[in-house]
């Protein structure tokens, strides 16, 4: 698993979906926006790091813009971002 | 004698309206209203202060109220339904005094019985002639059926028309002459365009799709779909796309229904001109499509919101309704539903028609989709009560049917006919499993709102957002 050595997104901003961006940082930070923040921002939150922490990611700056996705998409969204930040060109 | 003066301000001040009064307004222009906001702005204009505000219903075109809450020319809000471009500012507590919510067919009989009285009636009428007679069914502005404004011509101590379309004698108004103290000529009294729903367009979503067909079916099995039926659907994308496989099974089984009723849809038109029915009873139009036809076809009738829906009218349209198709934001385990509040238990509707038609229809039918981005429509309670769940005989969500236990012959019929039928627990936890369980919302202390039934008591209560 190689580190996040550049900026790379995923997702839409479409209803229902995520959209997820990460760029090479020192250290881990998650920032979450969502339309169901009040009651689904501690899950939102917690599916991003679960996925981050299955993806070997250990430092890089991430952003969720969240329309209403679901764990699975959120997650999917996010694998996605890390892997084409990890590209070689 | 004409009625006609040379402004609205005359008109305002010859009709005496005067600080603490009530002024009332009706909503068939729906967001293309310009009248409400115009007789607010001249009203203020004037100075006239602590008014109520009883209307049938308000738009987001309408959220300019706010201004004249904050500086005191509006101190209360009577209501049957309010979009969240003013929700937004009731949720957030700007009013002193609680916005009433009442119920279409509540709202009219509060007004003849005297428990809301009406200083001055405002409607806003596509045509009128110098006595006062007006109608929707013609020109420019044209919204078809005025039916919510009849009690408040009617009742009020004083009713001033505003319209467009001044015109020579009217043989057949909506609204008779007699009733009408002043007109007012105005450029433009709303935006065509904005007359039609943003919502009558039959739904393209699958999901919606699946939904529509399946509540279709239920009607078809629920043995109330014979010779007679009569039948109401909103306006909503699925409700309009149940509308039309209905019309294929009628038309299939060669069934020819009573009435269609309602806020009427080119759907329902369709269904008419199909003979799926007999006749039209309109209280509302939604698209210009049914306006053309309350002008144009003998068998679409405009009824007044007495007779379409009050608690207090025994022969009510209502009452004689065979199935009708309803929406929701959410609904809970006993079958509450509301229509008040969003999943952020923010102010975005009102009840309508809404509880007026499930009180009275034989099969009251809810449908929505069991989360709408990622939000469960079920949950334990409902944030609030807009129709009490007696009243509500089942839900179609895309991965079951539910029916209320109160009816156990519908669950039987629909068992019988194979249809998907699951309990309303195992909907929640459906939805639950798929979305997690979402956090509780917290409230603020102070009452924004009341839910008043259609009989008058306090169904429920709404609160600030914290």
């Amino acid at each position: 698993m190689g580190g996040i050595i550049k900026s790379a997104s995923a997702g839409t901003l479409e209803s229902s979906d995520a959209f997820v961006e990460i760029f090479p940082a020192e250290e881990l930070s998650v920032e979450i926006s969502s339309i169901v923040m009040e009651r689904f921002g501690e899950a939102i939150e917690k599916a991003v790091r679960e996925q981050l922490s299955e993806c070997g990611v250990a430092a890089a700056r991430v952003r969720v813009a969240d329309r209403g996705a679901l764990d699975c998409v959120i997650k999917a969204r996010v694998e996605t971002a890390v892997r084409r930040a990890e590209a070689k060109e | 004698m004409s009625k006609v003066v040379g402004s609205l301000r005359e008109a305002i001040s010859a009709a005496g309206l005067r600080d603490g009064m009530t002024v009332s307004f009706h909503h068939h222009l729906r967001s293309g209203d310009y009248v409400i906001n115009m007789v607010m702005n001249e009203i203020a204009a004037m100075g006239i202060k602590n008014l109520t505000v009883n209307a049938s219903s308000l738009f987001d075109v309408h959220a300019p109220l706010a201004e004249h809450i904050k500086s005191g020319v509006i101190t209360k809000i009577i209501t049957d339904y309010m979009s969240a471009g003013l929700g937004k500012y009731i949720s957030a507590g700007i009013m002193e005094q609680p916005v009433e919510f009442m119920t279409h067919g509540g709202r009219p009989t509060a007004i003849m019985q005297g428990k809301t009285p009406i200083d001055v009636a405002f409607v806003a009428a596509p045509a009128a002639d110098g006595d006062g007679n007006c109608t929707g069914k013609i020109g420019r502005s044209a919204c078809g059926s005025l039916g919510y404004a009849f009690a408040d011509a009617e009742y009020a101590k004083k009713t001033i028309i505003i319209t467009d379309g001044l015109c020579e004698k009217l043989e057949e108004p909506s609204i008779d002459g007699k009733f009408v103290d002043f007109v007012v000529c105005a450029d433009e009294i709303g935006d065509p365009r904005g007359i039609v729903s943003g919502t009558t367009t039959i739904t393209r979503d699958p999901v919606g799709l699946i939904m529509a067909r399946d509540a279709a079916d239920v009607i078809k099995y629920s043995g109330l779909l014979k010779e007679g039926f009569s039948f109401q659907t909103g306006a909503g994308g699925a409700s309009l796309a149940a509308a039309k496989f209905l019309m294929d099974i009628m038309l299939e089984e060669k069934i020819r229904g009573s009435f269609g009723l309602g806020g009427i849809t080119g759907y329902m038109v369709d269904m008419l001109r199909a003979g799926c029915f007999e006749e039209l009873r309109d209280v509302q139009c939604f698209d210009l499509k049914a306006v053309e036809s309350i002008r144009t076809d003998p068998r679409h009738h405009e009824i007044g919101a007495f007779e379409y829906a009050s608690p207090a009218n025994g022969h009510a349209w209502v009452n004689s309704l065979d199935a009708v198709i309803l929406g929701a934001t959410e609904i809970d385990t006993d079958f509450n539903v509301n229509v008040h509040t969003d999943s952020a238990g923010i102010i975005m509707g009102g009840s309508g028609g809404h509880s007026d038609t499930a009180a009275g229809a034989k099969l009251a039918m809810v449908i929505a989709p069991l989360f709408r981005a990622r939000q469960p429509i079920i949950t334990d309670r409902v944030n609030c009560i807009s129709t009490p769940g007696k009243d509500i005989d089942v839900l179609v969500t895309q991965y079951g049917i539910a029916v209320n236990p109160k009816n156990e012959e519908l669950r039987d019929r629909l068992i019988r006919a194979h249809m998907p039928v699951v309990s309303i627990e195992e909907l929640k936890a459906k939805a639950e499993s798929l979305c997690g369980v979402p956090k509780a919302l917290e409230h603020g202390e102070r009452v924004v709102a009341k839910v008043i039934g259609r009989s008058g008591e306090v169904q429920d209560l709404i609160y600030r957002k914290k």
